[in-house]
């Protein structure tokens, strides 16, 4: 039987020893993690506005890399819709409310979309994702979601293409000019309806959730989507 | 294997058939289910569970005449704990889509019973060499019935083994369709029962 002092004693050495070991080890690896953090987000970015790999390939971090830079020209818009000279990576888009990056898709030289970040809450927990939009600056061209803890097979659908494909195409503005979102209706959506796309059958929480949070997110950038649409830039 | 005794072989084999953790003692069925829907995430579970247990039941049992019983647990727990928190900064820095997929499920090896059980019941009495081969062994019975239920859950389910595509497109257009229970939690209760009746039936084993 062991003393309490010597219990005290070789607690704290242990708590001491295996204390500074994650200590090292965490110190040593973040500067990977952060870029693998992110190269997902630029990842994420590429394929809201309709990056590839080629078939049955996959991209590694330097293509990611490389394609992003060639192609992606990234930049943060204030209030008002003007470019600004901070750094997209030093806003936090959940939170910041004064600046709002974009990320404009510049292949050939000429502007072939803009993807925004999304965020809000489903049902369980905020997804994260990007809303990639055409030139015109009304039509989506694409969404996708990255960080969800919704129910697999019912909300966990969000990241799924069959649902995602579902965007391509959709307006967010109306024929008068009103930004009114995309609708995700409970069932099959009317496909004359530009507005409105098939919802989750079992997840009406997250529909709803994911119709709000985007509508909120786009009206952030409604002062620079205008300008888009008045030919303005 | 004439390197090892008899006792260090049956510390490696008997938890690969015998003794398995999961179709016989029925431990660490949680992870099982959750990260078998491909053979990718599986394999990675797998490595990170050997890993995890061999590493800590050898820690363990180096300084079994050390550690005062009163706080044994809580010992043997901060040396898993430690262990697992490693693995998982080490998967996010090298395997980030991979350790995206498992989320909290390389943090839980923490709480699976496997890890807990080996160190109280085997590492606190054998040396050390013993209780690495043991967790080795409870390590790849584990992940050998895994990587099984994660290989016909991802063939059912996704048509796909290793993530290469394996049904032909003609089956598809033959009206063939993937199984969507096996992508779902249910289809692995049912692969891992089928699994455990199997592996009885094969060893004779049976309830009292």
């Amino acid at each position: 039987m062991h003393s309490n002092t010597y219990t005290i004693i070789f607690t704290s050495i242990i708590t001491i020893i295996l204390g500074s070991f994650l200590s090292v080890a965490a110190g040593t690896l973040e500067e990977t993690q952060k870029l693998n953090v992110e190269n997902d987000s630029k990842k994420n970015i590429l394929s809201s506005l309709g990056y590839k790999p080629e078939k049955n390939k996959e991209w590694n971090s330097n293509d990611i890399k490389n394609i992003f830079e060639k192609n992606i020209d990234a930049y943060v818009l204030d209030g008002k819709g003007n470019r600004t000279d901070n750094d997209t990576r030093s806003i936090n888009p959940e939170t910041d409310n004064r600046n709002f990056p974009i990320y404009v898709d510049m292949q050939n030289g000429s502007i072939n979309g803009y993807a925004i970040p999304i965020s809000g809450k489903g049902l369980w927990s905020t997804l994260y994702g990007y809303f990639a939009i055409e030139p015109d600056g009304l039509t989506a061209k694409g969404i996708t979601f990255y960080a969800h803890k919704e129910t697999p097979g019912l909300g966990g659908e969000v990241d799924k293409p069959w649902f995602q494909n579902n965007f391509i195409g959709k307006r967010f503005i109306d024929e008068q000019g009103n930004l009114v979102g995309i609708k995700v209706l409970k069932g099959k959506a009317n496909p004359e309806s530009p507005y409105e796309v098939d919802g989750i059958s079992g997840a009406t929480i997250t529909s709803k959730g994911l119709e709000s949070f985007l509508v909120e997110d786009l009206k952030k950038y409604e002062p620079f989507f205008q300008k888009v649409r008045n030919k303005k830039i | 294997m004439a390197i090892l005794d008899k006792k260090s072989k049956e510390a490696l084999a008997d938890p690969l058939m015998k003794n398995n953790p999961i179709s016989l003692q029925v431990l660490g069925i949680c992870s099982a289910l959750a990260v078998t829907v491909q053979l990718n995430t599986a394999v990675v579970m797998t490595l990170a569970v050997v890993a995890v247990l061999s590493i800590s039941n050898t820690v363990i049992s180096i300084l079994r005449n050390l550690i005062p019983s009163k706080v044994r647990i809580i010992v043997q727990l901060s040396v898993i704990a430690s262990l697992v928190i490693l693995t998982d900064q080490i998967l996010q820095a090298y395997m980030y889509d991979i350790s995206k997929q498992l989320s909290v499920f390389v943090a839980l090896i923490i709480t699976n019973c496997i890890v807990m059980g080996r160190a109280e019941a085997f590492a606190m009495q054998n040396t050390p060499g013993k209780s690495f081969l043991d967790g080795l062994g409870n390590g790849l019975g584990y992940g050998g019935i895994l990587i099984s239920v994660a290989f016909f859950r991802e063939l059912l389910g996704s048509g796909s083994i290793y993530g290469i595509s394996v049904v032909p497109d003609s089956f598809y257009d033959a009206g063939y369709q993937n199984m969507g229970l096996m992508v779902l939690s249910p289809g692995a209760f049912i692969i891992l029962g089928l699994i455990v009746w199997a592996q009885r039936y094969v060893s004779g084993i049976e309830e009292e």
